[in-house]
């Protein structure tokens, strides 16, 4: 048994647990590619034209594997318990998926997290895991295993994180989901072109979680969705050891066009770029923005000089 | 002190009731908003985000023009999804503009204790009674089922009345009528006697008429302005408009439980927001042998984007069409009219050709609503 597993979405928060997980289960899987072309006209061509470009991106990855692999992974997150909701997305996409790819037969390994059940996330974990023939005492060892390894994981980001922001160049916080600005087709590209403008991106998802949550209020106070308050939190983080943020939203975002309008209102006392891509519009404009933005930074920073 | 003046965004007729509430409730001045025009929408956008869904713009406007008309504290709700969020932003949105009013934001005490909640509520009026509110309540939620009740008989009926205008005429009556009720033995009377007279009204209904369900985005399908009046151009076209949306179904009887059960052949989860009841209201009337179906939604809305593809997979199962309508801040009626004629003469078609007639989209593999929701049903 094979399973598929889309690189997209909430992949790129919880690839080590899921990754871990099947290994420790001795389970296969393939994730699809790094998303390119191709991946992108398919989830735009299955997608509803007014769905999230993530959320289209994601659909063209999942046709990827279609044909690939027995089960393709969907899981589905009601909400976060006390760090808040979920974008509606994340409550609907297994729906979504199931709905969109129904005549081709498409089959689903999924798992649900609800906070209103105990331990939810784990027991989730062990219910998938009773699904694909394994014990539960295996199960249970692999989400440890799985768990582990994502907090490994993050506390080598946040290290890293840490030398970047000693460095002495120009230091731009990112307020981006993870998905979004780590894809190879949308965010990556303003990254390297942060790099090659000489700067350094900080990403503002790689931040200690709770803390962040703790300190969103100091910002907003009755932002609902988890993801989006522990960017705002990181906000609160990193805002002295960082010269400009740059918030970058997928059109049309639902979460993000009330937050992004709530940053762009309070914070006043750093430059705010809001660069909402669509992954149409090619990567000219953006780098013109990106260049003016850090020409506006220079200059406050008094090392503005006029290019020859 | 300042008199206090509360209002609260529109929707549909809803202003009614809202009044009832604060007028004797929390015994504070009401002002309704002005009705909503263009100016409205035009305000509102101008100062909201650019792709926040419609609903947060129209709400925007409204705010902003109550406080013209003298309103000096606003209520917000909370609730689900985005709107939860709306509160916070709108005041921002006020206090950046200038505007010293008082906002009130239930969003923030949404999950929270009844002693919270009714700090807030103390917010409205420090010294309104507990007592006059507990009194004044139960009037309120049943004025709004009976609000919602003539209104659905309203929607299966104007499209037929002999002398255009009679329903509207007594409908203006009877809210403003309601407007001054704060008993339950006045709001029974007030109703009986305005449902006698809508049913007083002279119809001539063809035996088999054009029947469609709306379905889709609470706001959206709740405030005509905001839908371009779907349901009166589809009532002047002699249809027969079902919709189980409305405040009392959703807020006051919700069947969670049956609505789950219903949807179980297309989703496994509830997908946000309203999403559940738009897949179960569309499965009713597929199986109800309904002429069409028709979703509508603001701009960008996400649970109701998100359900398309199971309303697609509906719509092959039970050979049933679907106009999928989306409106912006800035579309225009013109779009809008050619999109719904093209359905009405394919739903009547149909009709005219009974059962051997398959509608288009059965044949292909998928129905690709297109950018603005046309019903595209040749792609
Ligand atoms: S948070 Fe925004 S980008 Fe993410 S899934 Fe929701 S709408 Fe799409
Ligand atoms: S249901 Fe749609 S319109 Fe309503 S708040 Fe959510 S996204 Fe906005």
């Amino acid at each position: 048994m094979i399973i598929g597993i889309p690189r997209g979405l909430l992949y790129y928060r919880y690839k080590h647990l899921w990754l871990n997980f099947f290994e420790e289960l001795g389970i296969d899987y393939i994730v699809s590619p790094e998303t390119n072309k191709e991946i992108v006209t398919s989830g735009m061509a299955y997608a509803v034209d007014e769905a999230c470009i993530t959320s289209k991106i994601y659909l063209g990855h999942v046709e990827w594997l279609l044909d690939k692999c027995d089960y393709i992974l969907v899981p589905r997150i009601s909400d976060c318990g006390s760090a808040g909701k979920v974008c509606t997305k994340f409550q609907a996409i297994y729906d979504l998926a199931a709905n969109t790819f129904r005549d081709r037969n498409i089959k689903l390994l999924y798992y649900n997290v609800d906070s209103s059940v105990a331990d939810s996330e784990m027991a989730a974990f062990l219910k998938m895991g009773r699904f694909l023939g394994r014990k539960k005492s295996r199960c249970l060892y692999a989400y440890f295993k799985g768990k582990q390894a994502q907090k490994n994981a993050q506390f080598l980001e946040l290290n890293e994180q840490q030398h970047l922001l000693k460095e002495n160049k120009i230091k731009i916080l990112i307020i981006a989901h993870r998905y979004t600005i780590f894809d190879k087709y949308l965010g990556e590209p303003i990254l390297k072109h942060l790099h090659k403008l000489d700067t350094v991106p900080i990403i503002g998802d790689i931040a200690p979680k709770k803390e962040a949550i703790a300190k969103s209020v100091e910002i907003s106070e009755t932002l609902p969705w988890a993801f989006n308050r522990e960017l705002v939190g990181s906000i609160i983080l990193y805002r002295d050891r960082v010269d400009g943020i740059i918030l970058v939203s997928a059109f049309p975002c639902g979460p993000d066009s009330l937050v992004n309008e709530i940053i762009i209102r309070k914070i006043k006392d750093k430059p705010v770029l809001n660069l909402v891509i669509d992954g149409q519009e090619g990567m000219a404009g953006i780098e013109t923005r990106l260049e003016s933005f850090v020409d506006i930074i220079r200059f406050k920073k008094g090392e503005f000089t006029w290019k020859q | 002190m300042e008199t206090i003046r509360v209002s609260f965004p529109h929707l549909g007729s809803y202003h009614t009731p809202m009044k009832v509430l604060f007028t004797f409730g929390f015994d504070v001045e009401y002002i309704a908003p002005p009705p909503i025009t263009e100016r409205t929408l035009s305000l509102g956008s101008r100062y909201s985000p650019e792709f926040v869904c419609a609903p947060f713009k129209y709400n925007l406007g409204n705010f902003i023009e109550t406080i013209e008309a003298g309103a000096n504290t606003l209520v917000q709700t909370g609730g689900t999804c985005r709107l939860r969020y709306y509160g916070e932003l709108h005041e921002q949105i006020l206090r950046d503009l200038g505007y010293k009013v008082k906002f009130i934001n239930m969003a923030k005490v949404q999950d929270a204790r009844p002693t919270t909640l009714y700090r807030e509520l103390k917010e409205i009026n420090p010294e309104m009674s507990l007592k006059r509110i507990a009194e004044i309540l139960p009037v309120v939620v049943k004025m709004i089922e009976y609000i919602d009740k003539v209104e659905d008989y309203i929607r299966k009926n104007v499209g037929f009345e002999t002398i255009p205008g009679s329903f509207d005429k007594v409908h203006a009556s009877f809210l403003s009528e309601l407007r001054s009720v704060h008993s339950r033995k006045e709001l029974n009377r007030v109703y009986r006697k305005y449902m006698r007279l809508f049913k007083k009204i002279e119809v001539q209904k063809p035996a088999n008429p054009l029947k469609v369900g709306i379905v889709g985005e609470y706001y959206t399908v709740m405030e005509p302005f905001s839908n371009h009046n779907l349901e009166r151009e589809l009532a002047r076209k002699g249809i027969v408009v079902d919709r189980w949306l409305n405040v009392s179904s959703t807020l006051f009887h919700y069947p969670k439980k049956k609505i789950e059960e219903n949807t179980r052949d297309y989703v496994k989860y509830p997908m946000g927001a309203t999403a559940m009841v738009t897949i179960d209201r569309a499965l009713e009337c597929a199986k109800k042998g309904f002429d069409g179906i028709i979703h509508v939604k603001s701009f960008g809305c996400t649970p109701e984007t998100d359900v398309i593809p199971v309303l697609q997979n509906i719509s092959k199962d039970y050979n049933i069409p679907v106009l999928y309508l989306t409106f912006d801040t800035q579309n225009s009626d013109v779009g809008f009219i050619t999109r719904l004629e093209a359905f009405y003469d394919m739903i009547k078609m149909r009709k005219e050709m009974g059962q051997n007639f398959k509608h288009p989209s059965a044949h292909s593999n998928r129905f690709y609503p297109n950018h603005w929701g046309e019903c595209s049903p040749s792609s």
